[in-house]
């Protein structure tokens, strides 16, 4: 069985398109698509890596990120954070709140990838 | 326009009425200078000034300044007149 | 005793000559005949009582014993007068302008007119020339007593000075309070002066001649002499010298007297500049012959003759009767004058600053003095202070018993009134001088002068313990009074001169420096010292009646123009009198005062409606000088205050446009960022998808057409955004263009619904409303794309299980209500405020829009005129389009 994933993401469409690449490489990966109870999905599924977007419904990316750095259990969890905004602001928020990796939305697929298998290394 | 520096002419006569004025200035200056210089006699030794020849110097001076002063006086008033004329006569020029 | 009766009987002659001379000239004052009154001689003459009994006859003793130094006595005033241009000319016009009636009134009035100063400055005058009369005083009795023999027993003396100071006051009273003029200007006193100046000048000469060619032989016999007395001697001390040329130069701006015939008495300006050089040859010539007559008084009198009466005891020791008589009437003129003036000066600052303010502030002030007996009630303090004035002089002589040499009362006199020099000058030319630093200059002068001069010329243990001169007070070396810090060695009168000027000019500046002049104060302080600018023409004396319009010309200056006559109007009508100027009585000055002091303050007000109102020492042109400057101040003041309004208001403006710039920079940058957003979300999908369909090749074709699709959709999706974004552009910016049609509701609304959801995956149940038909006139493509908007939003939003969606109109004279009520389960109050934002959406999960729609649709409502809404409490989703009806176009 191969590494677990957790998606968090609400856009259908790159949801399919993310579980799409990982899973043809041999991924373990769950979806979770609002930031409410993003937290529990992390806790109860035990991910290798996390894929997080920043624009969440209900809660912000940041604020996950934070719980997850937050919690010891947590605390060295690989993140990869995706945004949309791709301001340089961003970036440096997703650094300060403890971001393993960012990038901005549209990516490569192979970059995906490639980030989290770094990752996970 | 009115006023002695209206005219040209009175342009000299402006200058030396100032110039008069600071004669009459200067006029104590120098009398308290020369009524100072016999402090800078030798009374005390043997080639003195005698108390005689004293006296006739400050007279002498007392003398030469009350008669600077009447000509000085007498120079103003003169000026202050010639001023006093010509005023009146730009003023009468201007209708 | 014969001698002695012939003796009374010419004083008593010669004393009705001058009241018979005084009275002419008074007479001739007022008949307007007295044009001989005018000569600048008589005003040179009226300057000699500089020369007083001291000159008559203790020059001779002061030559006698200290040699030349005599001269410096009249060397120094001699001086003064040649630079007349410097200061004297200055003096004299600022007394004529200011109404000066005395020293003390002249620095009183630089300083604010503060009675304060003028009270310190009397005291001191009057202690300064007590001593002075007294000195005058003994002159005369003595002189009395030699000429009428040995009498010279205390009691007898005493009685003549009595009887002389006695007659002196009946004269000085007479002609020296006749009428109380408001320049106060003597002509009789003076003419008599005039005529005792020529008398005393010639008396002196007379002996003078006698004594050269008459008992010497001439004047080289009288050099010869010279040089074998005890003159040849003589050894000039720099020091002194230099200091009592100084001191006597101060003296004759500072003494009481010599400011009373110089500035108080001057009938025209131009005199001044004829005594320049007649004053100085008129002193020449009094001390021309004092060597002489000290020489030949020493060769020919016998040891131990007092010295200070040669001119009178030479020609009597020679048997030249006349020519004595002479010479006693030239000591009596000398000390008369002297006297004379002296009182009148006294009198006038004692009777002004010490007597009148009591007086007034006894009587309740203000309104005694509007009536008519402050006349008669000056006059009696005039004369009460002259009486006292001579009775003190009395006192000071039976005390000091007569003893002390002519010469150093009178060094000390001097030295006492010119103090005031510092005050004076600094007055006069120093606009940063404050009466606190009069004050203190005054205050240091007089007590070291007392303390170092004054009480030690005494002698020890009359007034300061020998102990005390010889150690200092309580045995502290260094304030020993007559080597002040540890400075011994020097002359004890020129320590004294040293030490009082230089700390009494070094505490007024110093003082000056660190406090503030009084608003009067400072007016008063540019009056003085920028005269010349301020008058160039010598005012006249009668000319400064303040009238009403003069008040109404004042207050319109500081009230301005329409107040003041508003004022003046107001008061008029209350006093019954006919036009706009009120007559000035005290009603009306006391609210004009109160009036101007919201103005000017109430110090100023005061003294200006005091001075206007009193008729006193300003003249009008002054008045309006300070009005000027007062206004001139406010106005500029007024144009700062306005200045700063204005600048104020623009910062504010300011304040705001930045705060809207931020504003709306913030927004640009959310919205940039939400743009950002919306369309990368979709590109990220797009480029995935086509990622995967190029790279991977076991693909199965449904999978395929699968994300083929879903590229599509993305396509689709930012295609929209994109219009949207362009559409929401061209509205915000106002560039869009109706297209005014006319059409009928419901058909626009049913073709809007079936657009709506041709295509849409869930159904929607839509019930269009039935009305009449009602005929729109408005832009009917951007009235339906609002209603296609709307019905999507419920065909996409809406949550009920079967969703349905009521369409109602409502219909009233200016609008057309059209609401939209779904049946799910609505938005959340918190939500509601927002979802006309750009990018808002209340449930993104479902969305299919870039959360545009709505905000385009309030601005297309909003161009045609009309709104869209949320409409709470409906029970789903509820919006409501507002269209203005124009014109009734309903049932044709």
């Amino acid at each position: 069985m191969g590494k677990r994933v957790l998606l968090i993401e609400d856009e259908p469409n790159i949801i399919e398109a993310i579980s799409f690449i990982l899973s043809r490489d041999g991924w373990d990966v769950a979806t979770h698509s609002n930031g409410h109870d993003a937290m529990e999905a992390v806790r109860v599924r035990h991910p290798d890596v996390v894929i997080l977007d920043v624009m969440l419904p209900g809660r912000s990316g940041y604020d996950i990120l934070n719980e997850i750095r937050a919690d010891a259990e947590t605390q060295t969890l690989p993140v990869l954070m995706l945004t949309a905004r791709g301001q340089v602001k961003d970036r440096e928020m997703a650094e300060e709140a403890g971001a393993s990796m960012f990038m901005t939305k549209p990516f490569s697929n192979a970059d995906v990838l490639n980030a989290v298998k770094e990752l996970v290394a | 326009m009115q006023g002695p520096r209206a005219s040209i002419f009175l342009e000299r006569q402006t200058y030396r009425r100032r110039r008069l004025i600071d004669w009459i200035k200067f006029l104590p200056v120098l009398g308290f200078v020369l009524w100072m210089i016999p402090l800078l006699w030798d009374t005390g030794g043997d080639d003195t000034v005698s108390t005689g020849a004293a006296l006739i110097y400050i007279f002498l001076i007392w003398f030469l300044l009350v008669l600077a002063s009447y000509v000085s006086a007498r120079s103003l008033k003169t000026a202050l007149d010639r001023r006093d004329q010509a005023m009146s006569q730009v003023t009468d020029e201007q209708p | 005793m014969s001698s002695l009766n012939l003796l009374i009987a010419v004083c008593l002659i010669y004393v009705a000559f001058l009241f018979g001379i005084a009275f002419a000239a008074e007479r001739a004052t007022l008949r307007g005949k007295a044009t001989w009154l005018n000569l600048p001689l008589v005003y040179t003459l009226s300057l000699s009582v500089y020369c007083t009994a001291w000159t008559f006859y203790g020059a001779v003793g002061y030559a006698a014993r200290s040699g030349l130094e005599y001269l410096t006595i009249y060397i120094g005033p001699s001086l003064a007068l040649f630079g007349w241009w410097w200061l004297l000319r200055k003096m004299v016009r600022i007394g004529r302008s200011q109404r000066i009636t005395s020293i003390a009134d002249m620095i009183s009035s630089r300083y604010g007119k503060s009675n304060t100063v003028a009270i310190g400055v009397t005291i001191l005058a009057v202690i300064g020339t007590t001593p002075y009369i007294a000195l005058q005083l003994q002159s005369v009795t003595t002189s009395f007593a030699v000429f009428s023999g040995a009498t010279s027993e205390q009691g007898q003396l005493s009685a003549t000075a009595l009887w002389v100071a006695a007659g002196l006051a009946c004269f000085t009273i007479l002609f020296g309070t006749r009428n109380l003029d408001a320049n106060e200007r003597h002509y009789g006193v003076v003419t008599a002066i005039a005529v005792e100046a020529i008398v005393k000048l010639f008396a002196l000469l007379a002996v003078g001649v006698f004594v050269v060619w008459g008992i010497a032989d001439g004047p080289s016999d009288i050099l010869a002499r010279i040089e074998q007395s005890e003159f040849a001697n003589w050894e000039i001390q720099g020091g002194r010298w230099a200091g009592l040329i100084f001191l006597s130069a101060a003296a004759v701006l500072c003494l009481p007297r010599m400011f009373q015939v110089m500035v108080v008495e001057n009938e025209n300006e131009d005199h001044l500049r004829t005594a320049s050089w007649a004053f100085p040859a008129y002193l020449m010539i009094m001390s021309l012959f004092v060597v002489p007559i000290a020489v030949v008084g020493l060769d020919l009198l016998p040891q131990g003759s007092n010295p200070d009466l040669f001119v009178l005891t030479l020609p009597l020791a020679t048997g030249n009767e006349g020519l004595a008589m002479l010479s006693f009437l030239g000591g009596f003129s000398s000390a008369t004058s002297m006297v004379i003036v002296a009182a009148i000066a006294l009198s006038t600052m004692v009777s002004n600053h010490i007597v009148m303010p009591i007086w007034l502030s006894a009587t309740g002030g203000a309104r005694a003095s509007i009536s008519g007996d402050v006349r008669g009630v000056v006059l009696l303090s005039r004369r009460v202070s002259i009486a006292v004035v001579l009775l003190l002089g009395y006192v000071y002589y039976r005390l000091s018993g007569g003893g002390t040499a002519l010469a150093s009362i009178g060094l000390i006199s001097f030295a006492g009134v010119a103090q005031f020099l510092p005050v004076l000058l600094g007055g006069i030319y120093w606009r940063g001088a404050t009466r606190n630093g009069a004050l203190a200059g005054l205050t240091v002068g007089f007590v070291l002068w007392a303390y170092c001069l004054l009480l030690p010329s005494f002698g020890a243990d009359v007034l300061l313990s020998s102990n005390l001169l010889e150690n200092g007070p309580l045995g502290i070396g260094w304030l020993r009074p007559q080597s002040l810090f540890g400075i011994s060695g020097m002359d004890p009168l020129i320590h004294a001169i040293f030490w009082s000027i230089l700390l009494n000019a070094l505490a007024f500046f110093f003082v000056s420096l660190v406090t503030f002049p009084s608003p009067l104060e400072r007016l008063q302080g540019a009056q003085f010292v920028n005269i010349f600018e301020h008058s160039s023409q010598a005012p006249s004396w009668t000319g400064g009646v303040a009238k009403s319009e003069d008040l109404m010309i004042m207050a319109q200056r500081i009230l301005g123009a329409r107040e003041a006559q508003v004022l003046f109007a107001e008061q008029a009508k209350k006093q019954g009198v006919q036009g706009l100027l009120p007559e000035p009585d005290p009603a009306f000055l006391f609210v004009l005062e109160r009036e101007l002091s919201g103005s000017v303050g109430a110090a100023t007000a005061h003294a200006m409606i005091g001075q206007i109102a009193g008729g006193a020492s300003v003249s009008v042109q002054d008045l309006m000088a300070v009005a000027n400057e007062t206004a001139q101040i406010m106005e500029h003041s007024s144009q700062l205050e306005a200045k700063s309004e204005e600048l104020e208001r623009t910062a504010r403006q300011l304040r705001r446009a930045n705060d809207k710039l931020l504003r709306v920079s913030e927004q640009k940058d959310a919205f940039l960022s939400q743009v950002s957003h919306e369309l990368r979300t979709p590109m990220t999908s797009v480029r995935a998808f086509s990622e995967i369909l190029r790279d991977s090749e076991k693909l199965t074709e449904a999978e395929k057409s699968r994300y083929g699709g879903i590229i599509h959709d993305e396509a689709v999706r930012l295609t929209r955004l994109l219009d949207d974004l362009l559409d929401l552009n061209v509205l915000e910016n106002g560039q869009v263009s109706l297209n005014t049609q006319t059409a009928e509701l419901s058909a626009v609304l049913s073709s809007s619904v079936k657009t709506a959801l041709s295509g849409a995956e869930q159904p929607l149940d839509v019930a269009l409303p039935d009305t009449g038909p009602i005929m729109l006139e408005t832009d009917v493509d951007r009235l339906s794309q609002v209603f296609i908007n709307v019905v999507r939003n419920a065909q996409k939003y809406c949550d009920a299980a079967a969703p349905s969606l009521e369409i109602l109109v409502h219909d009233d004279d200016t609008e057309l209500l059209i609401d939209f009520i779904d049946n799910g389960s609505g938005i959340p109050e918190a939500s509601q405020d927002v979802i006309f934002d750009k990018f808002a959406r209340v449930n993104p999960q479902r969305a299919g829009g870039a959360g545009l729609g709505l905000a385009i649709c309030r601005e297309i409502m909003h161009r045609l005129g009309g709104d869209i809404s949320y409409l709470p409490g409906q029970g789903g989703t509820a919006f409501r389009v507002s269209v203005p009806q124009r014109r009734r176009m309903a049932a044709q």
